[in-house]
């Protein structure tokens, strides 16, 4: 077998060594009726790597790829050209192929690699220290809620109706069992995100409010009024991003006062891989709440020549000192999303990422005054950045089903994200980003005219 | 806001290192070790390394939010961008540069033919969201998948969707905390043994249990005597590992599992060690409620210097109703997702969404295609080969090491010796740090708790008899080192990108992003 090694006559010989007679032996604290004699039944046997990769390949033509297909899928997950170079020094065996960096000696590239990654987003959110990042947004989501209910031992949080509704769920999931109580509705289609009223909601129960933007449907608030309204209360505001390169055109969260600020780093750098692995994203704008942060943090120090150098620190909030009292018990991350992530951010740079952010606004733009056009269909939002609500005539689950079958991927209906109905199964998201043409667009236009007629 | 530093490449520090060889360099960099300064400290806020278009000025529907103050991202061009990478990567050391025996950890080779797969456009470029008539092949992945783990493991089901070790133990305690409020039986308690992994106690807290711990015998596995004398009404589950972190099969895990039925509660393996028992052994014959493997340990999906990983989690029979959302059904004609859309119907007792989307795809393609390649017969040769390389290693080394549990039987996959016969003054992390010098990375340090100066090693399966040998060698002849107290090792490493770092100024101090003269 190809990744195993050790010849027959190496086995004889290290079993002559251990003084047993056969691997089974080794074997000896298994009881014996729990012992398998041989391969478990009903599975096939090897496989070549040409017989593995002609069955993968042969699910994977299954697949619809956004590539082959006018694509306007986001909702928390969006299709952004990656650099070849990205996926090249990602693969580099030393970074591929290497642990946690406990032995920070022989670990420094993935430690400063995440050293500046910890500082690019920070800069992007502007805060003063994020994390070397979470499992994916939606976790990274119910972590802050977590460490607000810490800083402010309170346990309410105030869900905004634009927050995505799979980190609603999670949240949901969560406060079932820790306790947190998550006070929620469903959105309404209004143009206008709920921000004015959340701040009038917030009282001296209420540990967070969180945030979305853009939100679910797009929509860009102001959030300014809400982060006083919410220190006034002794509340902490958590900003969630789940597209960051609108970051290259928007006001970062931290600007507007929000407290914790987390994401999903999924768009810059890494693909769409059917939702994961993505990249949570985490950061405080006060250093005084970074010991109460999950996750691993990278920081500076020198060496015993005097050297600078990185390790992991803080660690003392982590599940291998702390155990049942850590502040979460997350161990790994995301550190290759990470790597991806810093790398297509350091090829962009600031100038870079105002660019791409300005050229997804623009056909964004572009798009929704093409689709208000078809008959039937209404823009919902005022403000948006790269993603925009439509409402159609009837049931948009079955459209957006439809205009699959003809090899037009037209984007996240409402209702299979909200179940319960309302207006909410008339509406679809559309997210627009540099990767989609002119003749997407119209593409989109004509299938859309054509469903509705 | 601190700017990106333009002014161009500044040495971290001033003097210049001589090193064993006592030669003195103008860059600091020595021969193919170079020193790479700060993206912060080499890049501009006008260099970019994609060709975009200038942004025209034209659209403005923002909503009067638009960023107008420098933020400071440094950017690079694309050949200084490889460069960067390359010259950071070169600072690591990787299963790729040689043996890695982190117990616990299961470094073992990372195929590539797993990357390509993941990377066929109908995987990669493939949205969570859309129809399920276009992502018919990746819900296939997912059955497919699905059914070895459940064949492997001898268990009634599987939730695919848990990110990581962690998180599947996340999700197989909430499993058990929903099927016993749906019984109206509220307890309060995990039980947990000390050599337990710290996710297993912060996880139970986290689900909001009191952690207490189980006792072991002097032989290094759970004292069942003990645990049944605990056992009561109070008692939700157990948290057991098993191979456990001692490097031991639990002889007795099927009296266990009935005494925590017999008392109301349930069984939690930590599956972290599976890959010494893979094919051999099925933990659904042992009476496990739940258990999640490490699809980035014992199906090599990389680690990628701390993930992502993926943590699917087998249930038993009285748990599988309470799988968390979204999953997988098979139905006439394809597969179906299950989630959110579909209600309460098609999944009345789910405790729910853990995350977004639908589980660490980009690794279920992976570990699909490490497994087809073994297959049934390679597979438990895996664990043969593990269990026989740690084995080798204790039974070669016992003479200079201290192996506390390795004396009366075999180990499982990881050999565990502790710093007993170390000279005084002369600690695990000593020679930790000089396996370093001499071209290994160490084994796991001071874990399990319950052995003094812990060192924990896994070989895996992949390493050739040739690298054992050397890795024993090396460490045969730091132990006597060690034993004879060779003060140089306070030293070590001398030989490496770096020498100790300084951990507690790091610690007292925090500098956590970087700062202009950082």
């Amino acid at each position: 077998m190809r990744y195993l090694p050790l010849t027959d006559g190496n086995r004889s010989a290290m079993l002559d060594v251990i003084g047993a007679k056969s691997i089974d032996d080794l074997f000896a604290d298994v009881p014996r009726e729990h012992y398998l004699t041989g391969p478990v039944e009903g599975l096939p046997m090897h496989a070549g790597e040409m017989a593995v990769e002609r069955h993968m390949r042969r699910l994977s033509k299954m697949n619809l790829a956004a590539a082959d297909a006018p694509f306007f899928l986001g909702a928390g997950a969006y299709r952004h050209h990656v650099p070849a170079s990205v996926d090249h020094l990602i693969q580099r065996g030393e970074f591929l192929t290497s642990y946690t960096p406990y032995q920070p000696e022989i670990a420094q590239g993935t430690l400063q690699m995440l050293f500046e990654f910890q500082t690019q987003v920070a800069r992007l959110f502007g805060c003063a220290v994020a994390n070397a990042s979470m499992y994916d947004g939606s976790t990274a989501c119910w972590e802050a809620i977590a460490m607000a209910g810490r800083v402010t031992k309170r346990s309410k949080a105030l869900l905004s109706d634009g927050l995505h509704p799979h980190y609603v769920s999670t949240a949901k999931t969560m406060g079932k069992f820790n306790g947190d109580i998550i006070v929620y509705a469903e959105p309404k289609l209004l143009a206008e995100t709920d921000f004015a009223a959340l701040a009038k909601a917030v009282d001296s129960e209420t540990g967070s409010v969180v945030v979305q933007y853009p939100d679910i449907l797009g929509r860009i608030g102001d959030m300014t009024a809400l982060a006083e309204a919410c220190h006034a209360a002794g509340a902490l505001l958590v900003a969630v991003v789940t597209e960051p390169v609108a970051l290259g055109a928007l006001k970062s969260p931290g600007e507007m006062g929000a407290d914790i600020v987390v994401g999903e780093g999924q768009s810059i750098g890494v693909g769409l891989q059917f939702g994961g692995p993505y990249l949570g994203l985490f950061a405080v704008r006060d250093p005084k709440h970074v010991r109460q942060m999950p996750g691993r943090l990278c920081g500076q120090t020198v060496d015993a020549e005097g050297k600078r150098g990185f390790v992991l620190t803080l660690s003392t909030r982590e599940q291998h000192i702390r155990r049942e009292k850590a502040t979460s018990n997350i161990c790994t991350n995301s550190g290759l999303c990470a790597l991806a992530f810093s790398i297509h951010l350091t090829l962009l740079g600031e100038k870079g990422l105002r660019a791409l952010a300005a050229e997804n606004h623009r056909l964004a733009c572009a798009a929704a005054d093409r689709l208000a056009k078809v008959p039937g269909v209404e823009v919902l939002n005022e403000s948006f950045f790269n993603e925009f609500t439509i409402v159609v005539p009837g049931d948009a689950r079955q459209l957006v089903r439809d205009l699959a079958d003809k090899r037009v991927l037209a984007g996240v209906s409402l209702g299979r994200l909200y179940p319960d109905g309302d207006r909410r199964e008339k509406g679809i998201v559309i997210a627009v980003t540099e990767t989609v043409t002119e003749e997407d667009i119209e593409a989109l236009a004509s299938a859309l005219q054509e469903a509705l007629a | 806001m601190n700017a990106p530093n333009t002014s161009g490449w500044k040495p971290g520090t001033p003097d210049a290192p001589t090193g064993e060889s006592g030669i003195v360099t103008v860059t600091g960099n020595r021969g193919l070790m170079l020193e790479e300064p700060l993206i912060f400290e080499i890049g501009g806020a006008d260099t970019c390394g994609v060709d975009l278009p200038e942004p025209s000025g034209g659209a403005d529907r923002l909503g009067g939010l638009a960023r107008s103050e420098p933020f400071g991202l440094p950017g690079l061009s694309e050949p200084e961008t490889v460069r960067h990478y390359t010259r950071l990567s070169r600072q690591n050391y990787a299963i790729d540069c040689g043996i890695f025996p982190l117990g616990s950890c299961t470094m073992k080779h990372n195929p590539r033919l797993n990357e390509k797969v993941a990377r066929m456009p109908g995987f990669g470029d493939l949205h969570p969201l859309q129809p399920e008539s276009t992502v018919q092949g990746a819900l296939a992945v997912i059955d497919e998948l699905a059914h070895w783990l459940l064949a492997l493991t001898g268990m009634h089901s599987v939730a695919m969707s848990p990110k990581a070790g962690a998180h599947g133990e996340l999700c197989g305690i909430l499993c058990i905390r929903a099927a016993l409020e749906a019984r109206g039986d509220a307890r309060s308690v995990i039980l947990v043994p000390e050599s337990a992994h710290g996710t297993n106690p912060a996880t139970a807290a986290f689900a909001g249990y009191q952690v207490e711990n189980i006792p072991a015998t002097p032989e290094g596995r759970v004292d069942l005597a003990a645990l049944k004398a605990r056992l009561g009404s109070d008692v939700a589950a157990v948290m057991i590992t098993n191979p456990n972190t001692c490097g031991l099969f639990e002889r007795e895990m099927k009296a266990i599992s009935d005494a925590v039925h017999a008392a109301g509660a349930l069984v939690y393996c930590d599956g972290a060690n599976f890959n010494a028992i893979v094919g051999r052994v099925r933990p659904g014959d042992l009476g496990i409620d739940a258990m999640h493997i490490n699809l980035h340990k014992t199906f090599s999906t990389p680690h990628g210097g701390g993930g992502p990983g993926s943590g699917p989690v087998v249930l038993s029979e009285a748990l599988a109703p309470f799988a968390p959302l979204p999953f997988v059904r098979k139905v006439a004609g394809g597969f179906e997702l299950i989630e959110e859309e579909d209600g309460v119907a098609a999944a009345p007792h789910s405790f729910g969404r853990m995350a977004a989307f639908n589980g660490q795809m980009g690794m279920f393609t992976r570990a699909l295609a490490y497994i087809l390649s073994h297959g049934a017969d390679g597979l438990r040769q895996v664990s043969g080969d593990a269990v026989l390389g740690a084995n080798y290693i204790l039974r070669s080394l016992q003479d200079v090491l201290d192996a506390p549990f390795g004396k009366t039987g075999p180990c499982m996959h990881e050999a565990l010796f502790s710093d007993r016969g170390f000279a005084e003054g002369v600690a695990t992390l000593d020679l930790a740090k000089a396996l370093i010098d001499e071209g290994f990375h160490p084994m796991t340090m001071y874990f399990p708790l319950v052995v003094h100066g812990a060192m924990l090693v896994e070989p895996t399966e992949c390493e050739s008899k040739a690298s054992l040998d050397q890795f024993i060698m090396a460490l045969r002849s730091i132990a006597e080192r060690a034993r004879a107290g060779d003060e140089s090792l306070h030293q070590a490493p001398q030989l490496a990108p770096r020498r100790r770092l300084d951990e507690t100024r790091a610690a007292r101090q925090p500098v956590l992003a970087y700062e202009v003269g950082g």
